[in-house]
């Protein structure tokens, strides 16, 4: 190969070769689609529309599947997978809500008033943020936040109060939302940046010129030309937290539980668990074939729910592209 | 000449960070307002606003910052000398169960394996992309294709390698069972899933600095006879070797941290487990863990429940990738914007 470089090459060789290698990146999009949509198909066809219901123990079903052995009857593939789906949409909406809000105030400082010093510190730890795994999170999470939340913010009384129908301790919906949402955090802030940055400087100052303070500049003139990248950022890092696996299954308390909002504060502390995290704990029963199809048909959704994500995401971000911007 | 002390400028949207070389122009005029005087004339809502916006910037810095004093104090806590050069063993009691050598090697093996076949493929890719993109709507549809790559949840990957890997055909790549079943679990599988992950990483980095190149490179590089192959080979592969490398190290911390595709891909054993006879593909085709395995067996969630080894190892893992992002650091210590580029992040 490498004598082969050293040769004169013909433009029309280096390009096909090069286009080869990058259309070898479709390649895997198909082929990682039409794989994963034909091992998730039995499971699909065995349930139809009620693979999104809550028919059914989504425990239990996972348990029997397990113990089905090498040839399941139809029963074994019985899945009622909406307590996951519920699980999946309420950790990243709220990861994302909280996010949205909480990155937006923190990207307007590091763009606009910051003084230099913060700043210096502040964009260290946003990358800091973003690039530590997310084992590390989930192992903070289980053994700092999880025991604090269980032994101090859930009382005795609010344990034994719904002792019968689920155990509380600690490990939860709170713990996975408030890790989840660091997670993402920097994802949405390096976006929002990017557009707060991309706005013409002169908007803003004609603003400040006609004596508006800054804030009101900032907050009525960038942040809402900015509004695109905002969402898209947005987006982006929801596509994020929904196929996060590893960290929520160590902090989510890993049941197949819906909580109910009308729990009140309860609903906090309730455990639950996200469709990535069942994957990745019930990975290695995946050689029993009705659990392989429930699986790959719970990836075959992530897959979906993050395309669609990423599509949106850059819908979002169409209206910036009048600006002249280059994303 | 010392580095220019400037007064808080805090009326600029993100200056260029300071470079020493920049003569100290002084830049006093227009700095002398002072927030504190005027937001106490400010309306009450945009005052809200203003403090829950420093909330949020101290809030974050006190996160990153405790995140780190954490780790560091249980790191200093626990590591101890031997626990990285002892091999691990299976043994309910913590005080037997050895060291973390042989993950640290997998991490090691599994970074290597993914950003040796990521990085040729996202450089020809990138380089493709925008030296040659024609046709137009090809060249789209694979820039949008490594956007998906990106976006795609690690563990969707991972359950994919599995699918794809126990086909007939890659039977090399792990171990076949005597019945024919291949077995799809190897350093080989997981690392060339890896490689998607670091994949976009370095193809943003390498389109991003070809981009920057102004044409006129080029067109010099042409009207001295050269081919366009030449030309990118000879003029502006060499000029974009720092952004490769800047991508190449953010995918590799990408690829340390990464915890399911281990999960999934590299088998459940603890030591390095090598199948066949070959001396160095035995190991790659064999299965073993890594560092990010290893902190999450031993965590309260998996089955070792030995959070001091956890706490040990999960330091060591948080020590390679932050070296890394250093060295990112380094390499791109010139034309550095605002240090928050989203393709930085592996957000594009």
């Amino acid at each position: 190969m490498l004598d082969r470089l050293k040769e004169p090459w013909t433009d029309r060789r280096a390009g096909l070769l090069l286009g080869a290698l990058a259309c070898f990146v479709l390649l895997v999009i198909v082929f990682m689609i039409v794989f994963v949509a034909l091992r998730a198909w039995p499971s699909f066809a065995h349930n139809g529309l009620s693979w999104f219901s809550s028919k059914g123990n989504v425990d239990q079903q996972l348990d029997k599947m397990v113990n089905s052995g090498a040839n399941p009857g139809s029963a074994d593939y019985q899945l009622g997978a909406w307590p996951l789906i519920y699980a999946t949409l309420l950790t990243t909406g709220l990861a994302a809500f909280v996010g949205l809000f909480f990155s937006l105030f923190s990207a307007i400082f590091i763009v606009e008033f910051a003084p230099n010093g913060v700043r210096r510190v502040i964009v260290p730890i946003v990358r800091l943020l973003a690039a530590i795994p997310s084992v590390i999170y989930g192992l903070i999470g289980i053994l700092v936040l999880a025991p604090f939340v269980g032994n101090s913010l859930v009382s005795q009384e609010r344990k034994g109060s719904v002792q019968y129908v689920i155990p509380l301790s600690g490990t939860g919906l709170m713990v996975a939302v408030a890790v989840l949402t660091v997670m993402i955090t920097p994802i949405m802030i390096a976006i929002t940046v990017d557009g707060l940055h991309s706005i013409p400087k002169p908007w803003k100052e004609g603003a400040l010129a006609l004596g508006v303070n800054r804030w009101r500049a900032m907050w009525t003139v960038t942040v809402r030309a900015a509004r695109p990248a905002i969402i898209a950022g947005a987006v982006l890092a929801t596509a994020r937290a929904l196929g996060e696996a590893i960290m929520i299954s160590m902090v989510a308390g890993s049941k197949g539980f819906s909580p109910n909002p009308l729990d009140g504060l309860t609903f906090l502390f309730e455990p639950l668990r996200t469709l990535a995290a069942t994957v990745v704990e019930d990975s290695e029963s995946v050689n029993a074939p009705a659990m392989q199809a429930s699986l790959y048909a719970m990836a075959l959704v992530l897959l979906a729910g993050a395309f669609f994500l990423s599509l949106g995401s850059w819908f979002a971000k169409q209206p910036l592209k009048k600006y002249g911007t280059r994303s | 000449m010392a580095t220019p002390t400037r007064p808080r400028s805090s009326a600029t949207p993100l200056p260029p960070l300071p470079l020493p070389r920049t003569p100290g122009t002084p830049k006093a005029p227009k700095k002398k307002k002072r927030v504190n005087e005027s937001i106490r004339t400010w309306r009450l809502t945009d005052r809200i606003g203003y403090v829950l916006m420093w909330a949020a910037g101290l809030t974050l810095c006190a996160i990153g910052i405790g995140i780190l004093a954490f780790m560091a104090f249980k790191g200093v806590q626990y590591l101890r000398p031997d626990l990285i050069f002892s091999h691990p063993t299976v043994e309910p009691d913590q005080s037997k169960s050895g060291g973390f050598l042989d993950p640290l090697l997998g991490t090691i093996l599994i970074t290597l394996i993914g950003i040796l076949i990521a990085t040729p493929i996202a450089i020809a890719a990138a380089t493709w992309i925008v030296e040659f993109g024609r046709p137009t709507w090809l060249a789209r549809l694979i820039d949008s294709g490594i956007e998906i790559i990106a976006g795609t949840p690690d563990i969707v990957i991972a359950l994919f390698g599995l699918v794809l890997f126990q086909q007939g055909i890659f039977g090399w790549m792990s171990f076949t069972a005597a019945g024919g079943a291949v077995f799809g679990r190897s350093f080989l599988t997981a690392g060339a899933m890896m490689s998607l992950i670091a994949l976009p990483m370095v193809f943003a980095a390498t389109r991003e600095g070809l981009q920057a190149i102004p044409a006129h490179v080029r067109e010099a590089s042409y009207a001295l006879g050269k081919t366009k192959a030449a030309t990118i080979r000879r003029v502006l592969l060499p000029s974009v070797k720092a952004n490769i490398s800047t991508g190449a190290a953010l995918g590799m911390g990408r690829i340390a941290g990464d915890t399911a595709i281990i999960v999934v891909l590299l088998g459940a054993s603890l030591r390095l487990d090598p199948e066949g006879s070959i001396p160095f593909l035995r190991v790659l085709q064999g299965t073993g863990a890594t560092l990010t395995s290893y902190v999450y067996n031993n965590s309260p969630a998996g089955e070792g429940n030995a959070p001091q080894k956890a706490y040990a190892a999960a330091f060591v893992l948080l020590l390679i990738v932050l070296g890394l992002n250093f060295a990112v650091d380094l390499i791109a210590r010139s034309g550095k914007k605002s240090g928050l580029e989203t393709s930085r992040l592996g957000a594009r």
